[in-house]
């Protein structure tokens, strides 16, 4: 993948594929610390599972294309799809699903369509919505933050989840998100007095909140990299705001949550900063971003409020991955002599 | 035209030309009922059925057949077998008939049946209209069969469940667990998406296997014994 900007002069940065995927991985380390100090070690445990599958799949895939596996291992990107799939897993889930879901995120979402650079779908966010589709009980069952279920489970518990028999439902607890959307019958103000989840947190649920700044903090430091651009994550935001401070009702029963719980809870700066700033799968121009985010905005906003699924980021963004190839056909950038921009579809006039 | 010879049908029925893997004809039923095999045999023998019977009756015709109407008429001709294999099937396999529901009567619309009536038999003889129409549904058969079998095992993880629908109460004990008793089942098998996956894991598996026969056959040819050296400089004595 060129990692030049499209239009001239084409000044290098001198960052490669392998760099640009070390540094985001870099960026989501805060992030991950405080899924781990909140949910305990499950998360490394998910993250570990998922990367070994998935460089085993990639050079396996690369073996059997006749490619360099050592050079294609080296740029880290199936890497970065494994931790963004760790993370978004519910932690201590059964071994097998990590492994399935990397496994299809490289082999089917990424090495079928033609490798890295051609993928039109995010591969983390095809892994994480086949394993939803295919095992929802499993995927839906996260455990409660550690100071709400006295105690995350022990590293010696963790295993036992994972690789045992053990069941993790004497863990688990309703997220935030799932909270509010499943409430019917008190005001929010006294939900979030009645959910210790809720209430041991400031504004969008204990654990939830931090982690999410953790990935904001982490995003900032891409921007600040300049990995990635403001229009996307801005956009996304933005939208997600609008559409909560449109549907919130000042709290009834029926709200359905506040802009603050849609935007600091769930995988919002998750997907904001780190999914849809995905330069193969999202729109290419700045114009397209803005539009690529606001879409990714708007439906997770929808499929949370009125869909069946707890969260709704990687539907959202999978959708939109469909839309970016039109969004890129009308927000091409007016080349330099033209006199106003064309469409990649337009015919040639001789 | 001579029409082909018999061995020529079979091969395009079930390989070469087959309807679901080359002409990607039929996709909808396709996709829609194989997520079990007794499904796919269902509907795979109903398709065959009015394939066979339609391309006869189309060659039968075909002489009559002014060009201004040939496809109208083919249509009613597909029409009528479809509504006698419906009703047929609502006769003696009542259970399976409600499992396919709308796919049944749909089978009108597949455009394998309609492409081999106006193709094929509307320009051969009889006989070997007859026998294209029962190759071509043989082949569509066979993907049907694959695919179901495939969907099953990893949706559900059984093989040869609920096969009683389709051939009565001795078939009520032929399911094999084939993955376990409680294999959680990796639903995405069974929804739709499945079907895209496994139908073009399929066609990919087929195009490798003809790429793989036809290289061995090129470098069958490549070996030319006694390749000549030319000699450019020196003196020749």
């Amino acid at each position: 993948m060129a990692l030049m900007r499209a239009t001239s002069p084409h000044a290098r940065s001198g960052d490669d594929s392998a760099k640009v995927m070390l540094q985001v991985a870099a960026a989501s380390i805060p992030g991950v610390l405080a899924l781990v100090i909140y949910f305990g070690i499950g998360v490394l445990i998910n993250i570990a599972l998922c990367t070994v599958t998935a460089l085993a799949c990639e050079a396996a895939v690369m073996k059997l294309r006749g490619r360099p596996v050592g050079f294609y291992l080296r740029d880290y990107s199936a890497l970065v799809t494994a931790l963004l799939l760790g993370i978004a897993l519910p932690p201590y889930c059964a071994w097998w699903l990590p492994m399935i879901g990397s496994a299809i995120a490289i082999v089917l979402a990424k090495h079928l369509y033609g490798g890295m650079g051609y993928n039109p779908f995010n591969p983390a966010m095809v892994g994480y919505v086949v394993l939803l589709i295919s095992f929802p009980v499993d995927m839906t069952r996260w455990v409660g933050p550690a100071e709400v279920i006295q105690g995350a489970p022990s590293i010696g518990e963790a295993f036992a989840l994972v690789f045992g028999n053990f069941s993790v439902d004497g863990f688990t607890r309703a997220t935030p998100l799932e909270i509010v959307r499943l409430n019917e019958s008190v005001l929010l103000s006294r939900l979030y007095e009645l959910e210790p989840v809720l209430n041991k947190g400031t504004i969008a649920g204990l654990g939830w909140e931090t982690a999410s700044i953790g990935f904001l903090v982490g995003g900032l430091f891409l921007l600040y990299r300049r990995i990635i651009t403001w229009h996307a994550p801005v956009a996304m935001l933005v939208a997600l705001t609008l559409m909560s401070l449109l549907f919130y009702d000042s709290g009834s029963s029926l709200s359905e949550g506040s802009p603050a719980l849609h935007l600091f809870s769930g995988a919002t700066m998750l997907g904001a900063f780190f999914i849809i700033t995905d330069p193969v799968s999202g729109a290419t121009s700045n114009k397209g971003r803005l539009i690529f985010g606001a879409g990714v905005g708007l439906l997770t906003y929808v499929i949370r409020a009125w869909g069946a699924y707890p969260d709704a980021v990687a539907f959202a963004v999978l959708l939109m991955n469909f839309a970016a190839p039109t969004i890129d056909n009308y927000t091409l950038p007016r080349t330099y002599g033209h006199k106003r921009a064309r469409h990649a579809t337009d015919v040639e006039e001789q | 035209m001579a029409s082909p010879g018999y061995g020529e049908i079979t091969r395009n029925g079930l390989w070469n030309n087959n309807p679901a893997l080359v002409q990607l004809l039929g996709l909808c039923p396709l996709l829609a009922v194989t997520g079990s095999v007794v499904n796919a045999i269902g509907l795979g023998l109903a398709t065959t059925g009015v394939l066979a019977c339609s391309n006869l009756a189309v060659s039968l015709v075909r002489h009559q057949m002014p060009d201004t109407v040939r496809l109208p008429v083919s249509v009613m001709i597909i029409a009528t077998f479809v509504t006698c294999v419906e009703l047929l099937m609502k006769a003696f396999t009542y259970e399976l008939y409600l499992v396919l529901g709308i796919f049944i009567p749909l089978i009108v619309t597949n455009c394998a049946i309609l492409g081999r009536a106006d193709a094929f038999a509307s320009k051969n003889p009889v006989l070997p209209s007859l026998v294209d129409g029962f190759m071509m549904g043989a082949g569509f058969t066979a993907v049907l069969i694959v695919i179901g079998a495939v969907r099953e095992i990893l949706g559900q993880g059984t093989l040869f469940a609920d096969m009683d629908l389709l051939l009565g109460p001795m078939a009520k004990d032929w399911a094999i667990p084939v993955l376990g008793g409680n294999y959680p089942g990796f639903l995405v098998a069974v929804l739709p998406p499945g079907a895209f996956l496994v139908a073009g894991l399929l066609i990919a598996a087929k195009n490798a296997i003809d790429a793989g026969i036809e290289r061995r056959r090129s470098q069958q040819i490549k070996v030319v014994p006694g390749t000549k050296r030319v000699r450019v400089t020196g003196k020749i004595t």
